[in-house]
């Protein structure tokens, strides 16, 4: 089995690795990585404006903000990917390529679970940092910028960077959709050679694996690097601790 | 196509057959990964608890594993890997019973037991190590320092993630239309197929969803409150 498993690697590497890319689109584990990339990079600032509408005052942001996160985390990632998949083309008039479906669902259904980890990490820092921001003169925004935003953000990273792992591990989700990317490309190699199933996926299995082992790993140490530097200072109560909002795939 | 019409899709019994044909097979999924996975979780809490380091090592690697591997890689490789090196009995005998909505629930429930054991294991351990000690100065015995001072504080500590993580398998049951169980989202897609009215499919098995996952949310901070106690954080 082993043998089996050194055979079809050494076989296959370049199409795990960049799909049918340059004779077809760019597929394997480059696009899983581009599409994780970029879908928390755009999504970071639409959860940072979702996490500022959870607080506002104003009901007209604040109820279809709410909304949306309470859509987004209730409803299954492949129903959304659905939804993108058929609105997408409607609302634009022409066809988009798997690839684009697939990073437009995951930018928003990361948004509203970064905007959670946004808001706890807010409200985590408690009302003294904006009242003394406000009270030296800064505006609203002033403040969020330059002293609330910094903070939590900073506080934060950890959870985020968790947050890009269940990136990558949605990112599978492509595969019902046929998006080129890793989990699609394993599934061709299994087209092709029909008969060792388990050991193509297994090492699909391993290079998710590996790579989400490693990230996870840098998120925790992270974390204590952070926790270290502001011992002494107040603690994240329990109940805010954004952990318990991720979600898992 | 007329326009936004729900009824056209319910008031059509072979759509709203499939439907609610999906939504008892999503049941079946979640209720069944959700008690194997609850079971195991404690199972491997217990066995956690072994004091050989071995059995530690197995559980983290255990763990490890769920969680970093993508659930829906984990699902396929039971189905289309796993299922394969079976005997062939077994797997003829699969075949008649569906084997697709085993693997299902045996690929999630293994998957999430992951989730529920570190859950319910990061619970013990935010209960102070005093707290077992006052109660055993207090004249309780080890059955009852258990019962009556260490596992009602776990058990609140642990409520939270637990809640959430019973959410995700609610939601990562529609996964298992990738291997082919004719679950709500499979149902969503031949009901879609057959009527050509995707919206309105969508937006009925949206709401269904939005609804089952919105009660167990609730259903959740019914049980936090019941478990909240005067002075607790």
């Amino acid at each position: 089995m082993i043998e089996n498993i050194v055979s079809i690697v050494q076989e296959n590497w370049l199409l795990l690795l960049i799909g049918q890319y340059p004779n077809g689109p760019l597929g394997g584990l480059a696009s899983t990585f581009i599409l994780s990339v970029l879908s928390i990079v755009l999504a970071f600032p639409v959860g940072i404006l979702l996490a500022l509408a959870r607080l506002s005052p104003w009901r007209a942001v604040l109820w279809p903000a709410t909304a949306f996160v309470y859509v987004a985390r209730g409803v299954p990632l492949l129903m959304l990917i659905l939804w993108v998949y058929f609105m997408v083309p409607l609302l634009i008039g022409r066809t988009v390529p798997g690839f684009v479906t697939m990073l437009v669902t995951l930018v928003l259904y990361e948004a509203a679970f970064l905007s959670e980890i946004i808001r706890a990490g807010i409200l985590a820092l408690g009302r003294g940092q904006m009242e003394a921001a406000r009270s030296l003169g800064h505006g609203y925004f002033g403040a969020m910028r330059w002293v609330i935003l910094p903070q939590a953000l900073y506080n934060m990273l950890p959870s985020i960077l968790s947050q890009f792992v269940s990136t990558i591990k949605e990112t599978t989700l492509g595969y019902v959709i046929n998006v080129p990317e890793l989990t699609f490309a394993a599934n061709q190699i299994n087209n092709r050679l029909l008969t060792q199933p388990f050991e193509v996926f297994a090492i699909l299995a391993i290079v998710y694996y590996v790579i989400c082992w490693s990230l996870t790993k840098a998120a925790t140490t992270l974390e204590r690097r952070i926790a270290a530097k502001r011992a002494g200072t107040r603690r994240i109560a329990p109940e805010l601790r954004p952990q318990a909002l991720t979600a898992e795939l | 196509m007329s326009g936004f019409d729900v009824l056209a899709v319910l008031s059509n019994p072979e759509f709203a057959g499939m439907l609610i044909a999906g939504i008892q097979m999503t049941f079946v999924i979640a209720v069944g990964s959700w008690t194997l996975a609850m079971s195991l979780g404690f199972l491997l809490l217990v066995i956690r608890q072994i004091p050989v380091p071995i059995a530690d090592r197995f559980v983290a690697a255990y763990v490890s594993y769920h969680r970093n591997v993508p659930t829906l890689v984990q699902l396929i490789l039971w189905y289309f890997g796993i299922y394969s090196l079976l005997p062939e009995e077994l797997q003829y005998w699969l075949s008649d019973h569906n084997a697709e909505v085993i693997f299902a629930i045996i690929g999630l429930g293994l998957c999430q037991a992951a989730y529920f054991t570190e859950d319910l294991r990061s619970g013990l351990r935010s209960v102070p190590k005093g707290q077992v000690e006052a109660a055993r100065a207090l004249g309780h015995g080890h059955i009852s320092s258990m019962r009556y001072v260490l596992l009602p504080q776990a058990y609140r500590n642990a409520l939270p993630a637990l809640v959430n993580h019973s959410v995700s398998l609610f939601k990562n049951s529609s996964l298992a239309m990738a291997i082919g169980a004719s679950e709500l989202t499979h149902a969503v897609r031949e009901v879609e197929n057959l009527s050509f009215r995707t919206f309105e499919t969508y937006a009925i098995a949206t709401v269904a969803y939005l609804v089952c996952s919105l009660l167990i949310m609730a259903v959740g901070a019914l049980l936090m409150k019941r478990a909240q106690v005067a002075g607790a954080r």
